[in-house]
């Protein structure tokens, strides 16, 4: 594959373009409400009203809005057709003569929509996940010909430096700092992978990205190979992504037949391979060091660090391990320059961040927002607030490791720091909307319960740290818990979190604490007088 | 029904076209110690679940101690030790479908079949088990029945689908 190859099969590409498009979503959750039979069905009615040759029915990634699926896009109008059924998708043809017609229409100047700042989501919903031709003819793979005939690795690393993009799998390392460790350690191998073990409940960010948009990752992940110097990457994928793993290992053999994985990619002296490792179900494998047992076969328990991956890594070789949104910044990051995405955001959280927008809401579903976006215009103007003029009492964020914002904090703009500040933390992204009847005290307990399972066993802390904390709230729900019992809650809390061996453990009591934090009454109302 | 992976000689390797793929899958890994999940993978989605004489085979194959193997099936939620029902019905329990009543929709379930999750019923008809989060949460509450995700369950929707089964 050389440059003009690739002109040629995206050019090639646009003249097979109809002049109108009706995009269909075929990610998770429209599926799961039959979008791939409204998709054959409408494609049908199309060929029999012979109009198959001016409209196209297209298979796109997540358009979005989740809670008004199947969702289908007119590519004229950027229109919304919404819970479209096999009963009522004759009534888009109906539209699309101009007649009139019985569907729910939704304008891309929705709140939803207009809020939001597409960068990781940039070709989500625009192009079909299944073909690499899609993603060629939308600009694809031309930075990673910039990057291998133009830049030297040490300009990419610095420019990802530049533009201050930190990690987005939760903790917010910065990622240009991770790449500069793993491109100084000496090795005669080096790897890069990719984390997709997105185990959070309540969050489905890196789910969608992959089954919308796999050739961003492949491309962001040869990007950083080629920084940092690695020859094999790897991409850890949750086995509950069936989905996903299929559209993934859809784009590599595309990538790999087309020359733009192997060897000698874009005739640079540069091989890099991806391979696919599936996950088993087992949370803890999100952290890095349980992550990279895991991959290697073994028990997924995690290791002490330092030494940290960027030293000692896969097989003890150096190894670089960024999360599915953090890839997926790499090529806009590249082919618009640092100083236009560090101009996004805030001043210490640059760029976008996506969240899955779920739970006691009007519109749930997936949205990328730059970072500094307050916490209300998320849930009340892009989420449309509660259901049935219900009220918002708190906000989770960070899965099991994150903590319950109050409804009192909603002006709080999104960055790192200040969730931090909050009890909470960014996590992942999945932001979890709950109502005035939600009991705090149950929902830390369903954290807990979680933690407690997912615990790998391998340090005491977390093990029965987590076992005991969950007895307690156990207790207080039941109304036998005592004021003695609620002292010993909050010691037990603080000894998990400084502790244990890792992530998990250090942030299993998080969902405890801050709701401690914010909603102490709930709790003090269930204890029991002292005898 | 036991995976004839025990007796290893001629007839029931060709009467056996399983056992045909698992040795598919060593052979591609090139009989690597490191893709002991990839091979337990296979062998689940080839025999259905992991009975003790495929994790003998593999032990054999891999040359791993026995501990190992044990160890590493029994670590991961996937696997199953344990032969599932005809039907599998996976109740997705994240935060988005508990806050959205999914723990009423599996209670209902138990009490419907009268097991409960991560059993199966007696006649091998139904197995029931829960899932910490399937990631469609726009949708909640998410079942998997069969491997379909089906979308904004309710107590009806559930019953129905488990009468249509037994």
């Amino acid at each position: 594959m050389d440059l003009a190859e690739l002109l040629e099969i995206s050019e090639k590409e646009r003249r097979k373009k109809k002049p109108l498009e009706i995009h269909c979503c075929v990610a998770a959750s429209c599926v799961s409400s039959n979008s791939q039979s409204i998709k054959d069905k409408l494609t049908e009615i199309l060929r029999n009203q012979n109009l198959a040759d001016k409209v196209d029915v297209i298979g796109v990634g997540c358009l979005g809005l989740c809670s008004k699926g199947p969702l289908l896009r007119n590519s004229q109008s950027g229109e919304f057709y919404c819970n479209v059924s096999l009963d009522n998708v004759e009534e888009i043809l109906k539209d699309l003569k101009g007649e009139k017609c019985r569907i729910e229409k939704i304008s891309p100047d929705d709140p939803f929509y207009k809020k939001q700042m597409h960068i990781v989501l940039e070709n989500s919903g625009k192009i079909d996940p299944e073909s690499i031709e899609s993603y060629i003819a939308n600009g694809g793979y031309i930075t990673l010909y910039q990057v291998l005939h133009e830049m030297t690795p040490q300009e990419v690393i610095e420019e990802i430096t530049k533009s201050g993009l930190r990690g987005r799998g939760g903790a917010g390392y910065p990622t240009g700092l991770k790449w500069s460790l793993v491109a100084k350690s000496v090795a005669e191998k080096k790897f890069v992978v990719c984390n997709a073990d997105e185990g959070d409940p309540g969050a489905f960010m890196d789910r969608s990205v992959l089954e919308s948009d796999p050739h961003k990752i492949i491309e962001g992940m040869t990007i950083a190979a080629y920084a940092v110097g690695a020859q094999q990457g790897y991409i850890y994928i949750r086995g509950e992504y069936p989905l996903a793993i299929s559209r993934l290992q859809t784009a590599i053999r595309q990538a790999k037949k087309y020359g733009l994985l192997g060897s000698q990619i874009f005739e640079a002296n540069f091989d890099f391979k991806i391979d696919l490792r599936i996950g088993a179900g087992a949370f803890v494998c999100g952290e890095e060091t349980a992550l990279m047992q895991s991959i290697e076969g073994k028990r997924g328990t995690p290791y002490p660090r330092p030494p940290y991956p960027a030293e000692y890594g896969l097989w003890g070789y150096p190894t670089l391990i960024n999360n599915v949104e953090t890839f997926a910044n790499v090529v806009p990051i590249i082919r618009n320059g640092s100083e236009w995405f560090s101009k996004i955001g805030t001043e210490n959280s640059k760029g976008t961040k996506v969240f899955a927008l779920a739970g006691k809401i009007a519109r749930t579903g997936l949205i990328e927002v730059p970072m500094g976006t307050t916490l209300r215009e998320i849930v009340e103007e892009i989420g449309g607030g509660v259901p049935n003029k219900g009220k918002i009492k708190a906000i989770q964020t960070g899965g099991p490791s994150g903590g319950c914002i109050p409804a009192s904090k909603l002006d709080t703009p999104v960055d790192y720091e200040s969730l931090i500040e909050l009890g909470s933390m960014m996590g992942s992204g999945g932001m979890i909307v709950m109502d005035e009847n939600t009991n705090m005290v149950e929902v830390a307990k369903f954290f807990m319960e979680f933690s407690k399972d997912e615990s790998c066993g391998k340090c005491i802390p977390c093990r029965a740290g987590t076992y005991e904390i969950h007895n307690i709230l156990s207790k207080i729900l039941n109304g036998e818990a005592t004021q003695y019992d609620f002292e010993k809650l909050k010691l037990l809390c603080k000894m998990v979190k400084e502790t244990s061996l890792c992530g998990l453990g250090q942030s299993a009591p998080n969902p405890v604490l801050s709701t401690i934090m914010n909603f102490e009454d709930e709790y003090l109302s269930l204890l029991k007088e002292d005898i | 029904m036991e995976p004839a992976v025990k007796n290893k000689t001629k007839s029931t390797e060709q009467t056996d076209n399983r056992l045909k793929f698992l040795n598919a899958a060593l052979k591609k890994n090139l009989y690597q110690p490191d893709a002991l999940i990839e091979i337990l993978h296979t062998a689940q989605e080839l025999f259905g679940y992991l009975s003790r004489e495929t994790l003998e085979y593999i032990t054999r194959e891999l040359k791993l101690p026995p501990s190992k193997v044990y160890g590493v099936a029994t670590f991961y939620n996937f696997f199953s030790l344990k032969p599932k029902g005809e039907h599998t019905c996976i109740v997705c329990m994240g935060t988005a479908c508990y806050v959205k009543g999914a723990a009423e929709l599996l209670s209902e379930m138990e009490k419907f079949l009268n097991i409960k999750a991560g059993e199966t019923t007696p006649d091998g008809k139904v197995s029931i088990a829960t899932a910490r989060c399937i990631g469609t949460c726009g949708s909640a509450p998410a079942i998997i029945y069969d491997n379909q995700v089906a979308a904004y369950q309710t107590k009806e929707t559930v019953i129905k689908k488990l009468k249509e089964w037994l």
